[in-house]
Parts: C-alpha cells; sequence; structure tokens
C-alpha cells in the first residue's frame, strides 16, 4: 500500500520531460500542462538539455540506441537537474524510460551498450533505480487528485459526455510496467481508469467506452495511412455509438493520429465524424477556469469552439 | 487441427471436394469430405531462426511454443488476416524460407501495438520479432526499403545529428524521400484548417522552428560515440548474415 500524502509530496515538484512532440504538432498538450501545474501551484523543472526518448523509430533500427537515449534523458534529470521523478505527459517518452529503466536493470547487453555511450558522450551513467519515471496522469492523480479537483472544480465538466482513450504505449507491455495491476490505488493495464478519475472527479460523464486502449495505428500515420485510418475510424464510431462529445486523450501521437485521420477518412473514404479530441489537461483547465488559449486548444487540429459554446465549458 | 480463423492458411489448390467418391464402401463426397492434399517442402535455409535472431528485436525467438496468442490480440491480424506473426515464427524456426517469402510484402504492416508482447506468456516478444524479420528481408534484397524503414531512418537520422526531431521536417523529408506529393488533399485540409485559426504569432514559431531547427546543448560527443557505434553494429549485422550487402 502505498502512503498517499508521502507521494503528493514527493510529485510536488518533478522534473518535467516534455519531448520532441510537445515542442511540436503536440503544444497544446504541453501549454495546457504547465498552465495547470500554474494554477495548482506545483513546480516542473525542464529536463536540462534533454534529448529525442528514440520513440519508436529509433528503437526499430536499434533498441540498444533507444535505451541509451532514454538513459541519457534519465541521468540528465538525475545528474543536471538534480531531481529524484522525471514526469512525461507524452506516452512515447513515458512508455521509453520506463522501458530503459527496465531493460538497465534487466539486461546486461543493453547496459553495456549504455555505459559506453555515456562514458564516450562525457556524462555519468544512469543507474536502474536512480530516478522514477511518471505519467502526467500518475502526477495529477497523487497531487491535486479526485477530492481536490471536486472542491477546485465545482462539477465545472457537468453534462459533457466523455470516451477516455488511453492508446498503446501507456500500458502495454505489462513487464515495463512493474507498479501497474497493484491493485485499489494502482493503474490497471487492462482497464486505465487514472484519466476516468480525475475527469470524472471534474464533473465529466464518463462514457462506456471499448476501445480505450486500442491501437489509433500512430506508428504508421504517414508510412501506412490506409491502415491508420481504418484504426482511428474504429475509435471515431465507437466513441459517437457510445455517445461521446469529445475523446480525451493523453498521448500526442494518438492525439494528432484521431484528428488528422478524422480528416483524412472524411476526404479519401467519405466517412464523417463529428467527434471532437482534446488533451485531458485541457478539459482539466477548463475545469480550472483558465481559458482556452491560455490552453492551446486553438492550436489542435480539432475544431472545439462549438463544444465549448455549446457545453458552457469557458 | 488448427484454430478457426487460421484456415486461411490452407491454399485453395489443395482443397480436394469430390462430387462422387467412394473409398472402402463409405461415400466422401460433398463439401463435409473435403481433403487437403499433402505437400513435400525440400528447401530448408537451417540458419534461418539464427539470421533472424541476429537481427535487433529478434533475439527472443527461440522461446515460442506456438500457443497463438500474438495472431489472436495482433491489431493488424483483425484486418489483415495475412498477417500472422504465431505463423511466421514457426516458418522462420522450421527453415521454411520460401514460404515465409510468400508473405514479404506485410510484415513491416506491425503497428507495434505490444498487444502480443503484452500477452505472449513465454516473453517472445513478438513485435521485436516482426521487426527484425522486416530487417532481415530487407538486409537480404528480397524486399525494398519499406515507407515505415525509410520513416525511422529519417527519424534517427534527426536524432543522432542534433539530439532532437523537428516534426514538419520528418514529415516534408519523408514524403519527398518516397516520391509522395506535399500538397495531398487531406494535408492541405488540415493545413488550410489550422491556418484560419491560429493568430499570426504561431506561424512565425513554426517558421523560426524551421530555420533554427531545435536541438540539445552539448550533443557533439553523443552524436560521435552514436555514429561510432552504429557503424560497428551494421558491420556485425552483415557479418550475421554473411553478406557485404549494403543497408538498405
Amino acid at each position: 500500500m502505498v502512503d498517499v500524502t508521502a507521494k503528493a509530496e514527493k510529485y510536488r515538484s518533478v522534473a518535467y520531460y516534455p519531448g520532441c512532440a510537445l515542442e511540436g504538432s503536440g503544444n497544446g498538450y504541453d501549454v495546457s500542462t504547465r498552465a495547470i501545474a500554474k494554477a495548482l501551484g506545483l513546480g516542473l523543472v525542464d529536463v536540462k538539455d534533454w534529448n529525442c526518448c528514440g520513440a519508436m523509430e529509433v528503437k526499430n533500427v536499434d533498441p540498444a540506441i533507444q535505451t541509451y537515449l532514454s538513459a541519457r534523458v534519465l541521468s540528465q534529470t538525475v545528474h543536471a537537474t538534480g531531481k529524484s521523478v522525471v514526469m512525461a505527459p507524452c506516452n512515447g517518452c513515458y512508455h521509453n524510460l520506463k522501458k530503459a529503466e527496465h531493460d538497465l536493470a534487466h539486461d546486461p547487453k543493453t547496459r553495456a551498450v549504455t555505459e559506453r555511450l555515456s562514458s564516450k558522450s562525457g556524462h555519468k551513467t544512469y543507474q536502474a533505480g536512480e530516478a522514477e519515471t511518471i505519467h502526467a496522469l500518475d502526477w495529477l492523480k497523487a497531487t491535486i487528485g479526485e477530492d481536490g479537483l471536486r472542491q477546485r472544480t465545482q462539477g465545472k465538466l457537468a453534462g459533457l459526455k466523455v470516451a477516455n482513450y488511453y492508446g498503446c504505449m501507456y500500458v502495454r507491455p505489462r513487464n515495463i510496467f512493474p507498479e501497474k495491476d497493484k491493485g485499489p490505488g494502482s493503474e490497471s493495464t487492462t482497464q486505465p481508469h487514472f484519466m476516468d478519475d480525475l475527469l470524472a472527479a471534474a464533473g465529466a460523464a464518463n462514457v462506456d467506452f471499448p476501445l480505450k486502449t486500442a491501437c489509433c495505428g500512430g506508428a504508421h500515420t504517414l508510412s501506412d495511412s490506409d491502415t491508420s485510418t481504418k484504426l482511428v475510424l474504429n475509435i471515431l464510431e465507437a466513441a459517437e455509438a457510445s455517445g461521446a462529445d469529445v475523446i480525451a486523450t493523453e498521448c500526442p501521437t494518438c492525439h494528432t493520429g484521431l484528428e488528422m485521420h478524422q480528416v483524412r477518412a472524411e476526404k479519401r473514404f467519405g466517412r464523417k465524424t463529428r467527434v471532437t479530441m482534446l488533451y485531458f489537461t485541457q478539459l482539466l483547465g477548463l475545469a480550472l477556469g483558465i481559458g482556452p488559449r491560455r490552453l492551446g486548444i486553438h492550436t489542435n487540429i480539432s475544431d472545439a469552439r462549438d463544444l465549448i459554446i455549446e457545453k458552457r465549458l469557458a | 487441427m488448427m484454430p478457426i480463423h487460421e484456415k486461411s492458411l490452407i491454399r485453395p489448390e489443395a482443397l480436394k471436394t469430390h462430387d462422387n467418391l467412394v473409398i472402402d464402401g463409405v461415400n466422401v463426397s460433398g463439401h463435409w469430405s473435403t481433403f487437403i492434399a499433402p505437400r513435400v517442402v525440400t528447401d530448408y535455409n537451417e540458419r534461418l531462426e539464427e539470421e533472424i535472431a541476429a537481427m535487433p528485436g529478434g533475439a527472443n525467438i527461440h522461446r515460442c511454443f506456438q500457443c497463438g496468442s500474438c495472431t489472436n490480440a495482433c491489431t493488424v491480424n483483425a484486418i489483415e488476416p495475412r498477417f500472422n506473426p504465431r505463423y511466421w515464427i514457426y516458418l522462420i524456426r522450421m527453415g521454411y524460407e520460401s514460404e515465409l517469402l510468400r508473405d514479404k510484402d506485410i510484415i513491416w504492416s506491425c503497428v507495434s501495438c505490444h498487444k502480443c508482447t503484452h500477452i505472449c506468456p513465454r516473453d517472445v516478444e513478438p513485435e521485436g520479432v516482426m521487426k527484425a524479420t522486416a530487417h532481415w528481408l530487407q538486409l537480404r534484397g528480397y524486399t525494398p526499403p519499406s515507407h515505415s524503414h525509410i520513416f525511422d531512418e529519417e527519424f534517427t537520422r534527426q536524432v543522432v545529428a542534433r539530439g532532437r526531431i523537428e516534426d514538419t521536417e520528418v514529415l516534408h523529408k519523408f514524403l519527398r524521400q518516397t516520391k509522395q506529393p506535399l500538397l495531398q488533399d487531406w494535408l492541405v485540409a488540415i493545413a488550410r484548417n489550422i491556418a484560419l485559426r491560429l493568430p499570426v504569432k504561431w506561424g512565425l514559431k513554426m517558421a523560426w522552428a524551421q530555420l533554427f531547427k531545435p536541438k540539445t546543448r552539448g550533443w557533439a560527443k553523443s552524436r560521435a560515440a552514436l555514429q561510432d557505434y552504429i557503424h560497428e553494429e551494421e558491420g556485425k549485422r552483415r557479418r550475421a548474415l554473411s553478406t557485404e550487402r549494403r543497408l538498405g
């Protein structure tokens, strides 16, 4: 059983690893995460001189290089930024840091490559266990938590029907997430609920959405677009069928994939869907009374203006 | 016996149905008495499993006990039944190279959703094996570099060079290298849609990112270390296949 107050205290000021996507196409996620931190008085210290985590692309070329890249981010967290907890909102980054942690603890070969590359690069080698990687969901769940949100938001999202979409990298594969599936209070890899819990606390009505952890085909958004469009259409149509006004996302690749292929599905296959996509941090930001522009909602591809007016979210 | 969703593995030409056939006094005519003609495979590549295992991601292939959980969970299999990780792992372990090559054009299309690795009771990491097999097909010259591979290489090039990527540059270079037009209807629709809503400040920010690419400070030593390492590893892989063929 985790000591809830100790965890809240530990996550009050953490190292923040935005990653490449949040600097580019996922900018709205970055802006809204920082806006929430400010509104709640939580400390986010950017990881000093961070680099790409290796994403899926570098892993496909060579998994050991991806482990080194993620290990450098963790090394920068501990040795250059002086933090022992790093928060990554991007599922890809979060997954890769977790995977590096796992590989460095279990695979001597990968550890040797990381040691060699780290010493040649002139920084300290990251040792497994020196830092803890958390997702933006873990961070908000532990700090403000559901009770805090209930108080601060006064049910602001009441009447909003939300489909919570988590994607692949937040829950799979199970072996890199040793803290999940540990009973009450922990996250589930098959039925994740942290985002549902936070949005429900802000008043939202979560719909019964069966494709929470389905794949959006984000790996092949551009290189196999027809497959991605089919997979995204499944998700969008299932969300609409379950009555959702909005799909809440927590990954920039999923989010952009859903947005782009919603347009592509209409252009190429004549399949129009109306459901809106918003980052869960943008929804929580609205619930906390932060203006849509300060949450970067206007930089999303998915146009949320009508939804915000109709549901009186701002 | 085989699971019903894998019946597609039987080739149509091997299915024999007789309108009127009696064997030892038993009538075996019609659909319920369909026969499958046996076939003999004589060309093995006895080193196939070893070769795939030497590719990044393929190391655990020997652990597979053919339960089929990977194929059952597979995202791509649900929309393309020919995409069958269990079957390919079987072919590789048995050395049936020519059988594997029948599916060479779709093996790269794994979307890395990790449902297989999540469910696998033997920690085979089937997702890694798919990537390893796609890699092997290219190194052997059986397939041209897939679009996915071209994307991965461009992405990795930017990370090694600068420590970070810039996503419009990845998009732009990928479309150029795969000879696709930048002005595809859906991309244009997205760009127009955003341009109409965004303030001028945002346009300037994007132009700035194009001119001054995001980079990690103090990256030069990491770049050199990574370049050395990549060069070495490529050599090792070519030797594992006993071929001097250049990557991609």
